[in-house]
């Protein structure tokens, strides 16, 4: 069934490069991903390997130095905002922090309203409007009574990362760009985050493209697995394959470094050289 | 919102400096509804008249007299010819003229004065004397005559036909009018300026006149600075490099050179109050617009941006609703500082004559400037500099002050 479906999202040899002459840092080096419709693939890597940047590259946020994007076997043409607008109601993002994410002047009702003003719903009565929203926060556990005529920083990071998840119930993306939602989180948020993560691809049959330093959840939530270091692709395949048949060097020593509960964790096999 | 406006409200340094800014306010709002005269009326024929009650002669003399037989009346009236120093300075010339000096008492008015009159000729050439001390010795001789008098002054009209003066009614000594019964009693606090002008007055005047200027000046910079400082930061590029090349220009410049040389460009006749505003305004944005494109720029980056890109909202839309409300309180604090520095800007243009054309309007720049043309610094009319120098301090610390407050009130780090 994976083979079947296409590439909605390919990335082709994507480079990134912040700065000029001896200054400047490759974030991204002619990276190739592609992402098939409904399934849910991981980027992995440490903090520094690009997979942000990667991210933001997809979404059309920033530019890339080199390389083409092609969405839905076309390739990607943002260079006006109309056509940026219309590939936003394809493609949409969790960030990894709630915190700065949500813009605090605003109140939780103006960003669910956005989201149904760009479904095209800007016309529905009031009435509608508000019961979309409440089925939204309905669905990840959150009473839009509650909620409205609220700040964003009146509630929890797990409330306001859920509440994120709302935001895409209500835009129904192709696609989705998840930048570690869960690493601000406390586990307990986390295991309910991703549970509605999934339950949302279920019901929308959306694409997720699942960015984590975790190999352990990255193993847990995803089809396909991308490993990444210093702005490169060192493996990639299905979960299965890449994590318990590693190849590379760099994924045995991700693996290793997760800690296990059951097990005294081995420390000596980090290379502190690298940090 | 509220909860902002109420930890201003608490900040002591906000709340001094909006209490002085208030006050300051509320005597130019005030002041000329009560006082209903032109500020610029040339009420005094004379310069630099000091501070203090002015009572009409004329009417004193025409209003119901009262007798009041105070005893220390005469020796007030002595004393206010014939002080301590005056006392010293009959006692050194007569030294000087040959007296011996222990037979001198200045403690007793009558003898000293009875020696004084024996003894004083305005010919006698004393070896040393300037010209000058000598004429001051002469006036004060003449000051004297009569001083111990007992009688009262006679006023006297003359006759139309014949000319021969009639008297018409005789001041006593102990002749005392109730100050309300005299109809023209004018308090000038401040005495009166170098063309007679009742400082005070004018000094309220040109204090709203300078806030006026310091709040278009202030306006203008403020939004210019924002305007080019959101413009650079957000879209970045090609439009970042201009606008970053005419505002390193302007640093480049001294503001105040170019200030001068384009006050002095436009000419005296044309220079309104409004018209140096404006060009204070535009010479003063630069570091305004410097300061914003780097907020934006740590802004444009930020998440809650990224998102509402991703909600398809354009650019004005999240300039405006993503961007502005985070850099308010910036803009607000730098409006202030504008505000205050764009009046210290036209003081120090009208001190150089570069100000607003003197014919309409006083401004507290004038004022200073008006008084150092006619040496007031040196003849010691401190009335005519002192409190348009105390006026533009206040205005300028309040402002701070509340800057000051602010920044603490917005920036956690100073937070006390």
């Amino acid at each position: 069934m994976v083979e079947e479906n296409q590439a909605i999202l390919k990335g082709v040899g994507l480079t990134k490069v912040f700065g000029l002459g001896h200054r400047k840092t490759i974030a991204v080096d002619h990276v190739d991903v592609e992402f098939r419709e409904g399934e849910v693939s991981s980027i992995v890597g440490e903090s520094g390997s690009g997979k942000t940047t990667l991210a933001k590259m997809l979404l059309g946020l920033i530019n890339p130095t080199e390389g083409e994007i092609y969405f839905q076997g076309k390739r990607l043409d943002l260079r006006t905002y109309k056509k940026k607008k219309e590939y936003w109601t394809n493609i949409q993002a969790i960030f990894q922090d709630p915190y700065s994410s949500y813009n605090i002047f605003n109140k939780i009702d103006t960003l669910l309203l956005d989201c149904i003003r760009m479904r095209g719903g800007h016309r529905l009565p009031h009435a509608r409007k508000v019961e979309m929203m409440t089925e939204a926060c309905s669905f990840v556990n959150l009473k839009y009574e509650e909620l409205t005529n609220k700040y964003p920083f009146e509630l929890s990071g797990g409330q306001m990362q859920r509440l994120m998840i709302a935001r895409i119930f209500l835009l129904k993306p192709k696609i989705l760009v998840a930048d570690e939602p869960t690493s601000m989180i406390d586990a307990c948020s986390r295991a309910t985050i991703l549970d509605m993560l999934m339950k949302l691809r279920d019901e929308v049959g959306m694409t997720i493209i699942f960015i984590t330093h975790d190999i352990g959840l990255a193993y847990y939530v995803s089809d396909s697995v991308y490993i990444m270091a210093h702005g490169k692709i060192v493996e990639s395949g299905s979960a299965d394959d890449v994590i318990l048949h590693p190849k590379a060097e760099y994924t045995r020593r991700l693996i290793n470094d997760v800690p296990k509960i059951h097990e005294a964790w081995d420390l000596s096999t980090v290379d502190y050289s690298e940090i | 919102m509220k909860h902002t406006l109420q930890q201003i409200f608490r900040s002591g340094k906000f709340v001094t400096g909006f209490s002085i800014f208030t006050a300051l306010l509320l005597i130019v709002i005030f002041y000329p509804l009560i006082v209903r005269d032109d500020p610029l009326a040339n009420i005094g024929q004379g310069t630099f008249f000091p501070p203090g009650v002015y009572v009409n002669v004329y009417d004193s003399i025409n209003a119901p007299p009262y007798i009041l037989n105070l005893s220390d009346a005469a020796a007030k009236r002595v004393a206010s010819k014939l002080g301590n120093q005056e006392r010293k300075d009959l006692k050194e010339w007569l030294v000087a003229a040959g007296i011996p000096e222990d037979e001198i008492d200045i403690t007793d008015t009558a003898k000293l004065l009875d020696l004084w009159e024996k003894n004083y000729d305005p010919t006698k050439n004393i070896p040393g004397m300037t010209l000058a001390r000598q004429r001051y010795f002469q006036r004060l001789n003449a000051s004297l005559q009569g001083i111990l008098s007992v009688e009262g002054i006679t006023i006297a009209n003359p006759n139309p036909q014949t000319g021969a003066l009639e008297a018409v009614k005789t001041v006593q000594q102990a002749d005392y009018v109730n100050i309300s019964q005299v109809p023209n009693v004018r308090v000038l606090a401040l005495g009166t300026d170098n063309f007679g002008r009742d400082v005070l007055t004018e000094l309220v005047k040109a204090t709203g006149v300078s806030l006026q200027i310091g709040i278009v000046a202030g306006i203008i910079a403020t939004l210019i600075g924002l305007i080019l400082g959101l413009l650079g930061g957000y879209v970045g590029g090609t439009v970042d490099d201009i606008i970053m090349f005419i505002t390193n220009l302007f640093i480049v410049i001294p503001s105040f050179v170019l200030l001068i040389l384009i006050s002095f460009s436009i000419g005296q006749e044309k220079r309104g109050a409004f018209t140096i505003a404006v060009v204070i305004g535009f010479t003063s944005w630069v570091w305004t617009a410097r300061a914003v494109r780097s907020q934006v720029i740590s802004l444009r980056v930020r998440d809650h941006v990224n998102l509402s890109k991703l909600s398809g909202h354009s650019i004005p839309h999240i300039i405006i609703n993503d961007i502005l409300p985070y850099i308010a309180s910036y803009v607000v604090m730098a409006l202030i500082l504008q505000i205050s520095s764009g009046i210290l800007a036209e003081a120090g243009l009208s001190i150089l004559g570069l100000g607003p054309r003197t014919t309409e309007v006083p401004t507290l720049g004038l004022m200073m400037n008006w008084a150092m043309i006619y040496q007031a610094q040196i003849l010691g009319k401190w009335w005519a500099y002192l409190p348009v120098l105390v006026t533009i301090a206040l205005i300028t610390f309040s402002m701070n002050l509340m800057n000051t407050g602010l920044d603490q009130v917005f920036n956690p780090a100073l937070r006390e």
